[in-house]
């Protein structure tokens, strides 16, 4: 009796450990035992790779470098920094500027290097704003933003940056179709069909300066563009972008747009148009939209509203796109390095098709179409097909490549990374991921020339990969080492706001481009500048009052400031005379709403006061610059309005006392 | 009369001291290395036949905590006549292949020695000048402490270590030395095996 209900404990033990046994592998399994060694730099060393990751939400993008995953900086972008003071200086207020005013925030996805020959050359990054659509550059040589180019008629920019293998062009699909800024917008929601268009802008950048101007939009049916990448190599001249929702539904969209069983991949025949807007086919619209350039010498952005944007209708014109039949509302649009491959990652498909960029230039030249989509040309889905690749994984969001003809796609509903064979679409690896990966990245892998060394994996759950934060977690990125046959994890390391697409290059190619130090304050062009402590002054302007203000270690200069109202507007102009670096000094006042200034040395910012009380305001810098920063401060007298105590400033001397 | 005459060699190495003389004109003499924890990448003072180079203003920045006067090329006279005195040694280097005697190569050795002897009490007496005469206000004053730069070699001032040395045009002038000091025992040497 008892020796029978210890045998049926016992099985219930075995029963119950051999169930246990079958749950799937944790990390601690995942991680193999020398990965800390492989991610190890040791102090002072510096990282293999520079990692530039997409700031979501925050609207900055961040920098690690890899395979440490150290943090190196935050560049605020389309977003005011209170620790650097952009988007509250006068100076770069202009920045965030828009053809509705000030615009502090946006939502930011995807970055690209920029390239030359379809490698990656070092020079810039360009980041995308979602919401208010924008591009902005980012210089590498400063690591600062360097301008923000709005974008018309569009809205939710989401296939962009993306750029042609010489950086001919930046290109901006909009994600949601709307009525053109030239049209009447005032229109029923439901004239989906009629009314919205979806607008691509091709964005020309500078050779040599990097300046960007829209050189042309197409206009298109109204549907959802999602991601895009240009052709390389053979396809370079072409663009490839997704498109979902072409049941061109404006409510309910996650049951309305997933109705067809394939929606598109667009080929752009960018060189073709190109021929027709030489040709005088575009049409030059109305609109407004706002173009922020950020000048190095006078350290100061200005914005300009333009009026005017080039607008080709490519639907009259047959042989500029062409439309490929892609399963189920494809999100990643990616091209493999040698440009022959197409990779469309159906996001609700049981497969990746896989585009053949030589079939599909035949299927054009044999007019292999199943019909048209609002007078687009469709190609037929087989006559364009590389091949599929079976069973990869639930949820396929993007790919990158590694340069030795592998693939590597991200699952996002089986939260795994897939690494597949491009010529024979055999599945050769998967790993998983912790959880739910988005985008991945591998130095270079979007490019002609992949470094595939490492991959990293930005996934969009955390939950308990770390020390738990309450309600509201870090983002989490996973390194993994590439090299050989199998995908090994190495380290996971957490994110700032929500990283969607990043890049990746080399760290001598970044580190070596010519990075500045400090800025010459010879070439110091700001209109208010004061180049030593003998050009600093204060002079009233009706209610306006500038200071000229310097700092070096360890003091401001004038450090104290009679004369200033209630009521009158105080513009700090202050220059840091250091020309050493590592020596920005902050600046700061007492009670001012808006935030510090970090000043570089050379440079010159400006911070807005309006004092609201009298009494004494103290000032001090916030950037520990010395052994004597706690002695780096200053005071200004505030006197009631229709006070007549006289402007005075000094440094080290005592002026006579003025009258109260 | 032809025993006094120089040997080729001689005027071959006479004609080289001219050229190290002109080169020490283009390139810094002397060099005073600063490092502390805050400067890995070191700081360097470079003095020039006729100036003051390398992180010049960042020492003047970084000396104004101790009270040290800051350092500008125009306080010097000695930038002003040092590019003609070594000019001169080019032009009397050449003048003695021509003139042709080895005894005018002992003088000029001598006055040159002398020069180089004069030239280092006048460094000497910068330093000091500098080390010492400090500002009675400075944020930083260490009882007893001086900031005098060693001469030549290595000592720690403060967080900053101080390295004094020559610098390439230095170590052309110490070769001009040398090869007058060859000069002179050659032709002594071989005037020996002649008699």
């Amino acid at each position: 009796m008892k020796n029978k209900f210890l045998q049926a404990i016992l099985a219930i033990a075995l029963t119950g450990a051999f169930f246990a046994s079958c749950k799937p592998k944790t990390t601690g399994d995942a991680v193999s035992g020398d990965a800390a060694s492989r991610v190890y730099v040791a102090p002072g060393k510096y990282d293999e790779f520079y990692n530039f990751v997409s700031g979501g939400f925050s609207g900055q993008m961040s920098i690690y470098g890899l395979p440490s995953g150290r943090m190196l900086k935050v560049i605020p972008i389309f977003s005011q920094d209170p620790e650097s003071g952009w988007g509250f200086s006068e100076e770069s207020k202009p920045m965030l500027n828009t053809s509705e005013g000030f615009i502090p925030w946006d939502d930011q996805h995807h970055l690209e290097l920029s390239q030359t020959n379809g490698e990656v050359d070092g020079r810039w990054i360009f980041a995308n704003a979602n919401n208010t659509p924008r591009i902005a550059r980012v210089d590498l040589k400063r690591f600062k933003t360097a301008e923000i180019i709005e974008l018309p008629n569009s809205a939710g920019n989401h296939s962009s940056p993306f750029i042609t293998e010489n950086t001919e062009y930046v290109v901006a699909g909009t994600r949601f179709s709307v009525p053109g800024d030239y049209e009447d917008g005032d229109v029923p929601i439901n004239t989906y069909k009629k009314n919205f268009k979806g607008h691509i802008s091709f964005i020309s950048v500078d050779k040599e300066s990097g300046a960007m101007d829209i050189a042309f939009q197409l206009r298109l049916p109204g549907v959802n563009f999602d991601l895009s990448h240009s052709g390389k190599g053979k396809s370079h001249g072409w663009f490839f972008f997704t498109c979902y929702n072409s049941e061109q539904a404006n409510t309910l969209l996650e049951v309305n747009a997933s109705q067809n069983d394939k929606d598109f991949i667009m080929a752009v025949n960018w060189k073709k148009a190109e021929e027709y807007i030489k040709a005088g086919k575009g049409k030059m619209e109305k609109v407004r939209y706002a173009h922020n350039t950020w000048n190095d010498e006078t350290h100061t952005g200005t914005s300009v509203i333009k009026e005017e944007v080039l607008v080709l209708d490519v639907e009259s014109l047959k042989d500029v796109l062409y439309l490929m039949p892609c399963p189920k509302s494809p999100h990643g649009c990616d091209v493999d390095p040698t440009g022959e491959y197409i990779v469309g990652s159906g996001k609700l498909a049981a497969l990746i098709p896989v585009f053949s960029f030589d079939k599909m230039i035949k299927a054009i030249e044999k007019k292999d179409f199943e019909g048209d989509y609002e007078g687009i040309p469709v190609l037929k889905y087989n006559s364009v097909l590389h091949g599929e690749v079976k069973k990869p994984g639930l949820g396929p969001l993007h790919t990158e490549f590694d340069g030795k003809g592998n693939a590597y796609t991200t699952m996002f509903v089986s939260s795994e990374v897939v690494k597949w064979d491009i010529k024979t679409l055999k599945v050769l690896d998967r790993a998983p991921t912790y959880y739910s990966v988005g985008h991945l990245m591998i130095p270079g892998g979007d490019s002609r020339k992949p470094f595939g060394k490492y991959l990293v994996a930005y996934n969009k759950i955390t939950k308990d990969r770390y020390l738990p934060t309450g309600p509201e977690l870090t983002q989490s990125a996973q390194l993994f080492d590439i090299s050989g046959d199998k995908m090994q994890l190495l380290l996971d390391f957490p994110t700032i706001g929500e990283p969607h697409y990043a890049q990746a290059a080399p760290a001598d190619l970044i580190r070596n481009n010519g990075q500045l130090k400090i800025y010459d304050i010879k070439k110091n062009m700001h209109p208010r500048v004061a180049k030593g402590e003998k050009e600093t002054k204060v002079v009233r302007e009706g209610n306006k009052v500038h200071v000229y203000m310097t700092m070096i270690r360890s003091h401001f200069s004038p450090d104290n400031i009679e004369g200033i109202k209630v009521g009158d507007e105080v513009y700090f102009h202050v220059t840091n005379l250091e020309q050493d670096w590592d020596v920005p000094h902050g600046f700061a006042i007492k009670n001012a709403p808006t935030a510090e200034l970090l000043v570089m040395p050379g440079e010159t910012a400006t911070l807005y006061w309006k004092p609201t009380k009298p009494g004494i305001v103290p000032f001090y810098c916030t950037d520990f610059c010395s052994a004597l920063h706690q002695e780096m401060q200053g005071y200004i007298r505030v006197s009631p309005k229709g006070s007549n105590v006289p402007i005075s400033f000094s440094l080290g001397t005592n002026l006579p006392a003025s009258a109260k | 009369m032809k025993t006094s005459n120089l040997t080729l060699t001689s005027k071959v190495l006479l004609l080289m001291v001219g050229i190290l003389f002109i080169g020490s004109l283009f390139v810094p003499l002397w060099r005073i290395e600063l490092d502390a924890p805050q400067y890995p990448e070191g700081l360097t003072l470079q003095l020039h036949a006729n100036k003051i180079g390398g992180d010049v203003d960042v020492i003047n920045g970084l000396n104004h905590y101790i009270g040290m006067a800051t350092l500008h090329t125009e306080n010097f006279f000695e930038f002003t006549i040092l590019p003609y005195i070594f000019s001169a040694f080019a032009f009397i280097s050449l003048l003695l292949i021509f003139i042709n005697k080895r005894k005018a190569i002992v003088i000029f050795l001598i006055t040159y020695v002398v020069f180089i002897a004069l030239s280092a009490i006048d460094f000497y007496r910068w330093n000091y000048e500098y080390g010492h005469n400090l500002d009675p206000h400075a944020a930083i004053i260490v009882p007893g402490m001086a900031y005098q730069p060693p001469l030549l070699g290595y000592k720690q001032l403060l967080n900053f270590g101080a390295y004094s040395i020559p610098d390439v045009g230095g170590w052309m002038l110490t070769g001009a030395g040398i090869l007058l000091g060859l000069i002179v025992w050659i032709e002594y040497k071989s005037k020996k095996v002649a008699l």
